[in-house]
C-alpha cells in the first residue's frame, strides 16, 4: 500500500498522468486496457490514471525478463503494482505464455497490456503481438479498452537513464466492438488503429 | 505591528475579498442565462482556484522562508514541465532537459537559500546558456539545432530564472526593513495578480477595443487602462507594508503592472507559436501554471532589480 502510494506520487510529480475518458467512462466492468508502449513509466502512468477503486482490481502485465530480475524491480512490480509476469522468451515450447494472464482474468481482475511486446521509440505504436487476440477469444465478455499514453516516448526513451518530466495525458477510448469471425490480423490491426485514433483525437 | 501580525491582517483582507467574490459568483450562477453560463462557470472555477492558491501561499509563508523557496521551486518545476511539453524537442535534447529539471532548478533555489546572490544572478544566463547546448551537441543531431537550443534556453530562463526572482526578494538587505522581506514578496504577488484580475474584470465589463486580437483576444484597452490604474492605486495604498513611500510605491506598482502586462502578451504569443490555447490544465478555470505565472515571470526580475538598485546600499 505504502509502495503503491509512493509510486503514484512520484508518477504524478514526474508526468502528471491525468486521465481523459474520451470513449469510455471509468467503470468496474472487467476490462483489458491495451496501450502503446514507449517507456518504463507507461505501466505506472496508466495505473496511476485509474481511480483507486478500479486500480485495486487492475493488474499490469510485466515482462518477467525485466521486472522479475532483481529485488528492487520485483518489489515495485509485485508489492507496488500487483503485476502479472509474462515470459517473453519461451523456455518450454509447450508451455502457454498467456496462462498467468488467463488465470488473472478468470479470477475477475482487469489487466493492463502492452500488445507491442516491447518499447518503441516512436509516438505511434508498432504492430501488435497476438496475445491480445487470444485473450479476447478466450474471454469474450471482457471489455477491450484502447489507451493512448501521450509524450512518454519523450520522457524516458529506451536507452536513457534519467527521465525528463513532461505532461502525459492518458486517453481512454471506447471499448472495441467484437466482430464475429474476424481474422487475427484484422483484429490486431483494428486494435492498433483504435490506439492511433486516440493519439490524433485532441479535437474530438 | 510585527511582520507576522501584518501578514494576518493582509490575509484576513484577502479572505474577505475572496468571500465577497464567491458570494457574487454564487448570485451570478443562480441568475445566469444560457448565454452567460460558460463565462460564469469559468469565473466560479477561477475564484475556487484562487482560494487554493492563496491557501498554499499563506501556508508556505507561515512555515518560513525555506518553505517559500521550496514552493517556488515546485512552481518552476511545473511551469518548465508545461513549457517543455508544448515545445517540440528531439531525443538529442534529452540530457540537456534532464539537467534543466534535476540540476538547474534545485541549484538555482539552493543559491537563494544559501544567500549567494552572485552565482544566483548568473547561473542560468551564463552557465546554463553555455552548458545546456553543449550537452545537446554531444548527441550530434544538427537538425534545427539553433531553434532547439533557443527554445530550451527560453523555457529555463522564463520558468526557472525569472520566477526564482520572487523568492529572491528574501535576499535583499534593505536598511530599516529587516525581517520584513516576506511582506515585499507578498506585495509583488498581490500587485501582479490583482492587476491580472482587475484587467479581466474591467475587460469583461467595459472591454471594446482589442489591443492585440491575434495574440490575446481577451486583452482590451479598456481592461488594461482600468485594471492598470486600479492595481497601481492599490499598490500605492499598500505602501505601508513596503520600504517605499506612497509615491515610490505607486511607481513600483506601475512598473510591476506594466511588466506583468507585457509578460502576459509575450507568453501568449509564445504559447500560440507552439500551437496551444492554454499552457496546461493544472489550475481549474485558469489553465496551466504558466497561465497564472506569465505576468509574474516578467514582473519579478524587474521589481527585484529596481528594489535592489534604489533601496539597498
Amino acid at each position: 500500500m505504502l509502495i503503491s502510494a509512493l509510486l503514484i506520487g512520484l508518477t504524478r510529480a514526474l508526468v502528471g498522468a491525468a486521465p481523459r475518458w474520451q470513449g469510455a467512462g471509468p467503470s468496474d466492468v472487467q476490462r483489458i486496457y491495451f496501450a502503446n508502449h514507449s517507456s518504463h513509466i507507461d505501466t505506472l502512468a496508466l495505473w496511476s490514471a485509474l481511480p483507486p477503486a478500479l486500480r485495486r482490481h487492475t493488474r499490469p502485465v510485466a515482462a518477467a525478463d525485466y521486472w522479475n530480475t532483481d529485488a528492487l524491480r520485483r518489489c515495485i512490480a509485485v508489492r507496488g503494482l500487483n503485476a502479472v509476469f509474462i515470459e517473453r522468451q519461451r523456455s518450454d515450447p509447450a508451455a502457454d505464455p498467456l496462462a498467468p494472464l488467463a488465470e488473472a482474468l478468470s479470477a475477475g481482475d482487469s489487466l493492463i497490456l502492452f500488445p507491442e511486446g516491447t518499447r518503441n521509440l516512436q509516438p505511434l505504436p508498432g504492430p501488435f503481438k497476438a496475445g491480445l487476440f487470444h485473450l479476447a477469444q478466450r474471454f469474450p465478455a471482457v471489455e477491450l479498452v484502447p489507451v493512448y499514453l501521450e509524450n512518454l516516448h519523450r520522457c524516458l526513451p529506451k536507452g536513457s537513464l534519467f527521465p525528463v518530466p513532461l505532461i502525459c495525458t492518458v486517453r481512454f477510448g471506447a471499448p472495441l466492438v467484437r466482430i464475429e469471425g474476424e481474422t487475427r490480423t484484422d483484429f490486431l490491426e483494428r486494435a492498433r488503429t483504435a490506439v492511433v485514433a486516440l493519439a490524433h483525437g485532441e479535437q474530438a | 505591528m510585527t511582520a507576522q501580525q501584518t501578514f494576518y491582517v493582509l490575509m484576513g483582507g484577502i479572505a474577505a475579498v475572496l468571500a465577497l467574490a464567491s458570494g457574487i459568483g454564487a448570485v451570478l450562477g443562480r441568475r445566469a442565462g444560457e448565454g452567460a453560463r460558460a463565462v460564469v462557470d469559468n469565473l466560479n472555477a477561477r475564484i475556487r482556484a484562487w482560494w487554493v492558491m492563496v491557501g498554499v501561499f499563506a501556508l508556505a509563508y507561515l512555515l518560513g522562508p525555506t518553505a517559500t523557496i521550496v514552493m517556488f521551486a515546485l512552481v518552476s518545476w511545473f511551469a518548465l514541465r508545461e513549457f517543455m511539453t508544448l515545445t517540440p524537442t528531439r531525443p538529442g535534447d534529452h540530457r540537456a532537459l534532464s539537467v534543466a529539471f534535476f540540476i538547474a532548478i534545485p541549484l538555482q533555489y539552493l543559491l537563494i537559500a544559501r544567500d549567494w546572490y552572485g552565482l544566483f544572478s548568473i547561473l542560468i544566463p551564463v552557465y546554463g546558456f553555455l552548458l545546456l547546448p553543449s550537452l545537446s551537441v554531444l548527441a550530434q543531431d544538427t537538425g534545427d539545432f539553433l531553434a532547439r537550443a533557443a527554445k530550451i534556453q527560453w523555457g529555463v530562463m522564463l520558468t526557472v530564472y525569472c520566477i526564482s526572482h520572487v523568492p529572491a526578494l528574501l535576499l535583499l538587505d534593505i536598511p530599516g526593513y529587516e525581517g520584513r522581506n516576506a511582506l515585499l514578496l507578498f506585495y509583488m504577488m498581490l500587485v501582479v495578480q490583482l492587476s491580472d484580475v482587475l484587467q479581466y474584470v474591467f475587460g469583461k465589463l467595459f472591454g471594446r477595443t482589442k489591443i492585440a486580437p491575434v495574440v490575446s483576444p481577451s486583452k482590451t484597452v479598456e481592461g488594461f487602462v482600468g485594471g492598470a490604474l486600479s492595481a497601481t492605486a492599490v499598490g500605492a495604498a499598500m505602501w505601508w507594508i513596503t520600504p517605499f513611500s506612497p509615491l515610490q510605491a505607486a511607481g513600483m506598482a506601475a512598473a510591476i503592472v506594466l511588466m506583468g502586462f507585457l509578460g502576459g502578451l509575450v507568453l501568449s504569443a509564445v504559447k500560440r507559436s507552439l500551437g496551444a490555447k492554454d499552457w496546461g490544465r493544472m489550475i481549474e478555470g485558469h489553465g496551466g501554471m504558466m497561465d497564472r505565472m506569465d505576468s509574474v515571470s516578467f514582473a519579478a526580475p524587474v521589481f527585484f532589480h529596481l528594489t535592489r538598485y534604489f533601496f539597498t546600499p
